[in-house]
């Protein structure tokens, strides 16, 4: 336990302004959209413990809010910690990329972008990933397809 | 089909033209399609397009019971059936706080390291076969059979088996099961010596495959390649040594790194993971309990209490993480697959630059990739 | 090569008659008529045709995996005639579409099929390519059935069917080739039943 509370410190002092919680495995550090790229890159240039893989980036879709989920891992001291934004604009939801720090990100957003509908800011290749272009944003919870997608007769 | 403009590929030169290496392709390895920018026979440029076979398992994952979603993790990656079925598992035991009987856990690393050595068979006999070694492909699959018997006394299916499940196993694995791997190892040891004299021994092989498709370090982490092709650049990265599971952390094995990082590095890893995981096995037959247990108590329909959890495995060909955001219904709100395939295929167009075509079919090859895990 | 003899019915190697009981459109195929003049020569035609069937190599997904395996030593087909597997539709005969089939890749599929020369078969192996299979329900993009795009000729079912599922499809394959009259081009025969 004693790793974990220093990480918690360590963040607390990173990102002053968000808020730091112990999660179930991992602590979490949520911040506002518009500091999303100062405090990623002050975690990837952090001295103690440098994040610099990221695992994996992926969105929610709470029907209220998006949020942005990143897990990133330190390959010095294997320390993993969780960053989350929300982004409460559900039709123009737009958040910096991080593919300049980890280039690993630059397709994972091109996936969310594909999926849910969430732009990235400066990322210099947006285009979508899996499906065709006139196509809505399938994980979306409101999203409806009558022809498609067939449900299962519950 | 999408009008997809690639607008970052300018043809400079008059030689330049773009080829499709198109989704049916007998050695991309399933449906991925590669738009090569060359100019004679020298690659300037490669842009993967991908989302031929998205069959939208994330949103399916929605509607299902975690029960019924290994079925689906089982058709992700199929080659590493049984890994991708024990990272959900692991992550339901571990939200619930059930433990598993050790021989179990025993049974479960038997099964990880049989699927892993049939995995790497596959992939060598298909790998000879893209430089055009046809011979290799016979060897490979004649092999892998054996470890399909194995499957197929005590499953009933050789290829996907849906057995490891929140709680334990389906069922109770066959009597044979520990002296059929005992035997298997024993055949396999004999046969190995077999692969390195046809294929790593030759010297057209390693004009093919060293110095082709240089990844340093730095680029393996800042990708986030992981599994064999990143330990072929030194990038230590299994998951089995970093945040153990199961039965992991009392079993001695050694994990390989390379540090050359070509192509020639990334296909030895896997050999020698090959002889790695022999050992495993032995270690795993020699310490099992007996006895015939093979679940703990659970409900059919379980529901995970609310919040986030994440759950790492080691597969053949990475590290795959699963992450499960709940809200205390049956169905997860949502779940999240990180595949291996998808980080490490997107370095073909860094390593593929400059080199020739031939290489290209090279360095895919040496990656290994498995498509249907990279659309999900 | 044992000798046929029409009037009585089709007539197969190692086969009776009697065990294509269950097999419509065998029956319905026999309705066709030869003429006496040319049986022998047709005879001949359809023993060569069905004894070198030569596939395409399309494998999307997990069906992939047990079609390379029937290719391998243990189950082998080549021994029924499926010597090489083509890479280019222009010289295979069949193509085994093996694995789901999602939107994007229907302009693909239905490309190669039309690329490949007269006759051309298809077959269907695996429970996705036969009807959608495990992804049947809650899906967004996944076509339920390649019939929706392309004529079949033989289902296989099986999640996924084994080599020796394959085979028998094969062998099915082979019975219908040499039920039918040779001189009918594809797009005639489905228009005739």
């Amino acid at each position: 336990m004693e790793k974990n509370t220093d990480l918690t410190a360590l963040l607390a002092k990173i990102a002053p302004q968000g808020e730091v919680v112990q999660g179930n495995q991992f602590p979490e550090l949520t911040i506002s959209a518009g500091q999303l790229f100062e405090i990623a890159e002050k975690l990837k240039n952090c001295k103690e413990v440098p994040f610099d893989f990221l695992m994996d980036l992926t969105a929610i879709d709470f029907e209220t809010k998006f949020t942005v989920v990143y897990h990133l891992e330190s390959t010095k001291t294997h320390d993993v910690v969780v960053l989350r934004t929300d982004l409460p604009d559900r039709n123009h939801a737009e958040v910096e990329t991080v593919s300049g720090l980890w280039p690993a990100a630059e397709f994972m957003e091109r996936e969310v972008f594909d999926l849910f509908g969430i732009r990235f800011k400066n990322h210099h290749d947006l285009r979508r990933l899996f499906m065709e272009d006139d196509y809505g944003h399938p994980l979306r919870k409101d999203f409806k397809d009558d022809i498609n997608l067939i449900e299962y007769p519950n | 089909m999408s009008k997809d403009v690639v607008t970052n590929i300018i043809l400079r030169d008059d030689e330049d033209y773009i080829i499709n290496m198109g989704p049916q392709h007998p050695s991309t390895h399933g449906v991925l399609r590669l738009e090569v920018c060359l100019n004679g026979e020298t690659v300037k440029y490669v842009v993967p397009h991908i989302g031929y076979i998205h069959r939208g398992i994330e949103k399916m994952c929605e509607y299902d019971t975690y029960k019924q979603i290994i079925h689906l993790t089982d058709r992700m990656d199929y080659l590493s059936a049984h890994m991708n079925n024990e990272a959900v598992s692991l992550l339901v035991e571990n939200a619930l706080g059930i433990e598993v009987p050790e021989r179990v856990k025993y049974i479960r690393a038997a099964l990880n390291e049989l699927n892993r050595i049939a995995s790497h068979h596959l992939w060598w006999s298909a790998f000879g076969m893209d430089l055009g070694a046809l011979t290799t492909f016979f060897y490979g699959l004649r092999d892998r059979e054996k470890i399909l018997d194995i499957f197929d006394e005590s499953f009933g299916s050789r290829l996907l088996h849906s057995f490891v499940t929140p709680g334990g196993l389906m069922h109770d694995v066959h009597p044979n099961f520990r002296k059929n791997i005992l035997e298997f190892v024993k055949y396999f040891r004999k046969k190995l010596p077999e692969y390195k004299k046809l294929l790593t021994d030759n010297i057209i092989f390693q004009n093919r495959t060293k110095g082709i498709g240089v990844m340093s370090k730095e680029t393996a982490i800042a990708f986030g390649v992981t599994g064999p092709s990143g330990r072929g650049s030194g990038f230590s990265c299994d998951v089995r040594k970093i945040a153990p599971y199961g039965i992991y952390d009392q079993l001695e094995f050694n994990e390989v790194l390379y540090s050359n990082g070509d192509s020639f590095d990334r296909y030895m890893v896997r050999m020698d993971e090959m002889v790695e995981s022999m050992n495993l096995l032995e270690q795993i037959v020699d310490k099992m309990p007996e006895g015939t247990e093979f679940t703990a108590k659970m409900k059919p329909i379980v529901k995970l209490p609310e919040g986030e959890y994440f759950q790492r495995v080691e597969t053949a060909r990475g590290e795959l993480d699963v992450f499960v955001v709940s809200d205390g219904k049956k169905h997860p709100y949502r779940m999240r697959f990180r595949s291996p395939n998808f980080s490490n295929m997107f370095t073909l167009n860094i390593l593929g630059r400059g080199l020739k075509i031939a290489d290209l079919v090279a360095i895919s090859g040496s990656l290994d990739l498995v498509i249907p895990d990279i659309d999900r | 090569m044992e000798e046929r003899s029409v009037e009585m019915g089709v007539k197969i190697k190692s086969m009776k008659n009697e065990d294509f009981k269950d097999n419509q459109t065998l029956e319905d195929l026999k309705e066709l008529g030869d003429s006496v003049f040319l049986t022998t020569m047709k005879d001949l035609l359809k023993w060569g045709r069905s004894n070198s069937i030569w596939p395409l190599t399309f494998a999307t997904s997990c069906c992939g995996i047990e079609m390379m395996a029937a290719g391998a030593p243990r189950f082998d087909f080549a021994r029924f005639g499926v010597e090489v597997y083509r890479a280019t539709p222009r010289q295979a005969d069949v193509i085994v579409v093996a694995g789901t089939i999602v939107r994007k890749m229907v302009p693909v599929l239905k490309r190669l099929y039309d690329q490949m020369a007269e006759p051309k078969y298809v077959i269907a192996m695996g429970a996705c390519a036969v009807s959608g299979g495990p992804f049947m329900y809650n899906t967004y993009s996944v076509v339920r059935g390649v019939d929706h795009v392309i004529p079949v000729d033989v289902y296989i079912p099986g999640c996924p069917p084994r080599p020796e599922a394959l085979l028998y499809g094969i062998m099915q394959l082979q019975r219908k080739i040499k039920a039918e009259a040779p001189a009918l081009k594809t797009s005639e025969k489905n228009n005739k039943k």
